[in-house]
C-alpha cells in the first residue's frame, strides 16, 4: 500500500544526543537478522486464531445458544483441516446452500456442520472469496477514509503528545459515561481495558457485556457501542477521539479483524508480550502477531507495543537496553507485516525508582533516545506504576514529572498516570486530575524541547549512548542464540519460556501444500508484501 | 486516650475530602455537596474547590471537621509481625540455627489475577526498593509460579516441593473477586490435608492482616511490605509451631 499519509501522530524531533548513526544501523541489521528466521517459520504456519480471524473478515459472526462464537464452532468441527485453511469450507457452504454469510452464521449457530460439506471447485471458491473479501476491504477502506476526513477537519485541535486514558468499569454502558467525560475534559485517546484474563480465552465473547473484573470484555458489539459514543463527543468537541483495545492474547488476529471492521484507531499489539507475560506459546504468538499486524496495517490502526512491561518486572536502569532491543525487534516484525512506521507506537515507560539520585535525568535521556532512534514512530510513553504506592499526593507529583519528560522529548502517545494507580481502577475525578495536570504542564512548557539542549558529554548524553550500545550488544547476543533460543534462556524481562510450552501451542498448524487463505492473499497484495 | 484528626490544633477534627456528584456544575451543586458532607456527620464543611467533570458530573474538594473520636487504647489489632523484621542475613542465620535445612516457599498470583508486581517484589532475586527478594536468600528455596495460577495447581506444586509456606498475591480486588478465590484456597488446602503443615500467607494492596486471618490465612501483608517482613514472619511462625 502506498503511504500517502504524513505522520500526524509523531511530534517534532529535535536531535540533541549525538547518537551514532552507524550503531543504530547495526542494531537495525541485527533486528532484521533476528526476525528473519522467525518470519520463515511464520510463512509456513497458520493458527486456529488466524483461521478464525479470516472467517470473521469473510463474514462469520454470531454465537450459539451456549455463547460459543460461530468462528469457534467452525474451527472445532474442522480442527483437522486447519493446515489447509478453513475459509474454503465456509465459502463452499455459502455456495452450496446459496446463503448469505448472515444466514449461514445462523445455521452454524443452530448446528449446521461445515465438515460435512464437500469443497466447491477452485474457480467458484475464488469468485466467492473475491466478492466477500472485496466487501470486507471496502468496509475497512471506508473506515480509514472516515477517520482521515475527521482528522483533517479537526486537525487544529490535535494535541502533542496525545493524551491517553483508560476506562475499566466492566460494564460497557458505564464505560461510555466515563469515556465521554474524559474526552470532554481533553483526552484524545480512550482505551477500554479488557476484563482480567480475557487474553487467555481462546474465543472472543459475543454481544454487549455489563460484567467484567478490572475491565470490560472486548467484543465486537462493545467496540461498536464505544465507537459511536466517542464519535458523538468528537463532533461536539471538534476533536477526533481515538479508540483503543487489546490486540493480544490467544485471539490476537480476531481482535484485529473486529477492530478493523468497527474503526478502532489503536491496538495494543506486541510481538513478544504474550509469550513473556502471559505464557502463551511462542510459535503461536509469532504467527498471530504477524497476521494481526497485517490487518492493523490495512486498517491504518496504530499499534502500541508493550515494552513498558519489561520495566514493571525488571529494573529501569539495568534493563533499559532490553526495552530498546525489543523496540528494534517489534519494529522489524511490524515492517515484515507491511506496516508503515507512522503506525508503530513503540512502547516505553517512566519507571525509574523515585529514590534514585538523578533518576529523572536518566529517564529524560532514555525518552529522548527513543525519540531520536524512532523519529517517524508515534512513541507510546507509559506512566509510573511500579513505584506508585497509594500515597496519592506523591503519585500526583511523580505524574507531573512524567508529563514533563514526555513533553520535553516529543512523545506521541502519552498514557496519563493516575494518582490512584495501585489502589483501584480510575475514578471519574482521577482522570480529570490527570488531564488537568498534563494540560498545565504541557502548555506551560510548550516550546521547551526547542529551547533547551543537553550538555555535551553530560550525564544525559552519556546515558543515552550507553543504552544504545548495550542494546546493540544484546541484539548481537540474541542473533547468535536465535530469538526462540533467547526467549528460552530468559534474555527478555528475565522470563524464560520453553519453545513447545505455554498456552495455545495445540492451535498452531503447519500449512499444507493446498493451504489457501484469500484474505491473507488480498492483504499481502494491498500491503505490498512479497512471498 | 481519645483521638481525633489533627489539622493544626489538637482535636480540631480536620479532614480533607474529595468526591464527585452526578449533577451539573453550579452553585446549587456546591451547596448540595456541602449538605452531603454535613449529612456524613461532619461539622463546618467548606467546599474549597468545585469543577465540572462533564456536563453531568461535578468534582468537589472539601474540608470539614468531625466530632468523632476513637479510644486508641481499646483498639484491637494483631500485627502480622510483633517486632521489627529481621534482616536478610538474620533470617538466614535463624534458619540455619533452628531448622538446619533450607525452607521452601512457593508463591503465585492465583485465580484470574495477572498482576505479578507484588509477588515479584517479594520473591524475585532483585526484590523491590533495594530489599532483595526471597530468591536471593541462601537458606530459602523460593519458587515463583507467576500469574493466573489455579489454586489446585498451586497446592499441587506446594505438595510436590514439600513447601513450608505458600505466598499468594492478589492485586485485582474489584468487586471483591479476591475473597472467593482466597477462601477457596483455604478450603482446598484443608480438604487436601495440607493446612497443618503449610503456612498460608496472602499479600496485596488491599490486603491486611485482619482480613487475611478472617479468611483463614496465617497472615496478610499490605502495601509497604518487603521480602524480609514476610521471611521474618515465616521463620518465627514455623519456629513457634515446631517448638509447640
Amino acid at each position: 500500500m502506498k503511504d500517502k499519509h504524513t505522520p500526524k501522530t509523531a511530534g517534532k524531533v529535535v536531535y540533541k544526543l549525538g547518537l551514532s548513526k552507524p550503531l543504530i544501523a547495526v542494531a537495525r541489521r541485527r533486528a532484521a537478522a533476528i526476525a528473519g528466521p522467525v518470519q520463515d517459520f511464520i510463512a509456513g504456519h497458520t493458527t486456529v486464531a488466524v483461521e478464525r480471524a479470516t472467517l470473521r473478515l469473510l463474514g462469520a459472526d454470531g454465537a450459539n445458544a451456549d455463547g460459543v462464537p460461530v468462528p469457534n464452532l467452525i474451527a472445532q468441527s474442522l480442527r483437522e483441516r486447519i493446515g489447509s485453511g478453513l475459509s474454503q469450507h465456509y465459502l463452499s457452504a455459502l455456495l452450496r446452500e446459496g446463503k448469505t454469510p448472515a444466514q449461514l452464521n445462523e445455521a452454524v449457530a443452530a448446528g449446521y456442520d461445515l465438515s460435512k460439506v464437500p469443497l466447491a471447485d477452485k474457480k467458484s471458491l475464488q469468485v466467492k472469496a473475491r466478492e466477500l473479501a472485496g466487501w470486507m476491504s471496502k468496509r475497512i477502506r471506508a473506515n480509514v477514509a472516515h477517520r482521515d476526513s475527521k482528522l483533517k477537519a479537526f486537525a487544529a485541535n490535535v494535541k502533542s503528545p496525545m493524551l491517553y486514558v483508560i476506562v475499566a468499569t466492566g460494564n460497557i454502558y458505564e464505560d461510555v459515561k466515563q469515556a465521554q467525560a474524559a474526552a470532554l475534559q481533553g483526552a484524545d485517546i480512550v482505551a477500554v481495558i479488557r476484563t482480567t484474563a480475557q487474553s487467555l480465552l481462546d474465543y472472543v465473547p459475543y454481544g454487549a457485556t455489563t460484567q467484567g473484573f478490572g475491565g470490560t470484555y472486548a467484543t465486537q458489539e462493545n467496540f461498536r457501542i464505544m465507537r459511536a459514543a466517542l464519535d458523538e463527543v468528537a463532533e461536539k468537541e471538534k476533536r477526533y477521539i481515538r479508540l483503543v483495545n487489546y490486540c493480544s492474547g490467544l485471539c490476537m488476529p480476531e481482535i484485529a479483524a473486529m477492530g478493523a471492521l468497527e474503526r478502532l484507531d489503536m491496538m495494543l499489539n506486541d510481538s513478544m508480550y504474550g509469550i513473556l507475560f502471559r505464557d502463551i506459546n511462542m510459535y503461536r504468538t509469532f504467527v498471530d502477531q504477524n497476521f494481526s499486524r497485517m490487518i492493523n496495517a490495512a486498517a491504518d490502526i496504530i499499534i502500541n507495543t508493550g515494552e513498558d512491561n519489561y520495566l514493571t518486572t525488571s529494573d529501569a536502569v539495568e534493563n533499559a537496553d532490553t526495552v530498546l532491543a525489543s523496540q528494534f525487534i517489534n519494529e522489524r516484525f511490524a515492517l515484515q507485516a507491511g506496516m508503515p512506521k507512522r503506525l508503530m507506537g513503540l512502547g516505553h515507560a517512566f519507571e525509574m525508582d523515585p529514590e534514585l539520585k538523578n533518576g529523572f535525568l536518566l529517564e529524560l535521556a532514555q525518552a529522548q533516545m527513543a525519540r531520536e532512534i524512532f523519529p517517524e514512530h508515534p512513541l507510546k510513553y507509559m506512566p509510573p506504576t511500579k513505584f506508585m504506592t497509594g500515597d496519592v499526593f506523591k503519585g500526583l507529583a511523580m505524574n507531573t514529572l512524567f508529563n514533563f519528560a514526555s513533553k520535553a522529548t516529543g512523545q506521541g502517545i502519552h498514557l496519563l498516570g493516575m494518582l490512584t494507580e495501585a489502589i483501584h481502577t480510575p475514578y471519574l475525578q482521577d482522570r480529570y486530575l490527570a488531564i488537568q495536570n498534563a494540560r498545565y504542564v504541557m502548555n506551560s512548557m510548550a516550546d521547551f524541547a526547542d529551547e533547551v539542549e543537553f550538555k555535551k558529554n553530560g550525564l544525559i548524553v552519556r546515558r543515552a549512548r550507553q543504552v544504545l550500545s548495550e542494546a546493540a550488544d544484546l541484539l548481537g547476543q540474541v542473533e547468535k542464540l536465535g530469538l526462540f533460543g533467547a526467549i528460552e534462556q530468559g534474555l527478555f524481562a528475565e522470563v524464560k519460556r520453553p519453545k513447545n510450552g505455554g498456552k495455545g501451542f495445540d492451535g498452531v498448524a503447519e500449512k499444507s501444500p493446498d493451504y489457501w487463505n484469500p484474505v491473507e492473499d488480498l492483504l499481502k497484495k494491498q500491503l505490498g508484501i512479497r512471498g | 486516650m481519645m483521638v481525633k484528626p489533627y489539622g493544626d490544633t489538637l482535636d480540631d477534627g480536620a479532614v480533607q475530602l474529595s468526591f464527585s456528584l452526578p449533577v451539573p456544575f453550579s452553585g446549587k451543586a456546591k451547596e448540595a455537596a456541602r449538605q452531603l458532607v454535613i449529612k456524613m456527620g461532619f461539622a463546618h464543611c467548606d467546599i474549597v474547590h468545585a469543577a465540572p467533570l462533564s456536563e453531568t458530573f461535578t468534582f468537589f474538594t472539601a474540608y470539614a471537621k468531625t466530632a468523632a473520636a476513637v479510644d486508641f487504647d481499646r483498639v484491637e489489632y494483631v500485627e502480622a509481625l510483633a517486632d521489627k523484621s529481621l534482616s536478610m542475613d538474620e533470617v538466614n542465620a535463624f534458619i540455619k540455627k533452628n531448622f538446619k535445612r533450607k525452607l521452601v516457599v512457593v508463591g503465585a498470583c492465583t485465580g484470574f489475577d495477572a498482576h505479578t508486581v507484588g509477588i515479584d517484589a517479594i520473591m524475585n532475586m532483585k526484590g523491590y526498593n533495594h530489599h532483595f527478594g526471597l530468591e536471593r536468600y541462601p537458606m530459602i528455596e523460593a519458587f515463583n509460579l507467576g500469574a493466573q495460577v489455579p489454586n489446585e495447581a498451586l497446592l499441587a506444586r506446594a505438595k510436590e516441593l514439600k513447601a513450608d509456606a505458600v505466598l499468594v498475591s492478589q492485586v485485582v480486588t474489584q468487586k471483591d473477586t479476591h475473597v472467593g478465590n482466597l477462601t477457596n484456597l483455604v478450603e482446598l488446602a484443608e480438604a487436601e490435608g495440607l493446612r497443618e503443615d503449610l503456612l498460608l500467607i496472602v499479600g496485596g494492596p488491599r490486603i491486611g492482616n485482619k482480613l487475611a486471618r478472617e479468611l483463614g490465612f496465617d497472615a496478610g501483608f499490605g502495601p509497604g511490605t518487603y521480602a524480609e517482613d514476610v521471611a521474618t514472619f515465616i521463620v518465627k511462625k514455623l519456629e513457634e509451631r515446631r517448638s509447640r
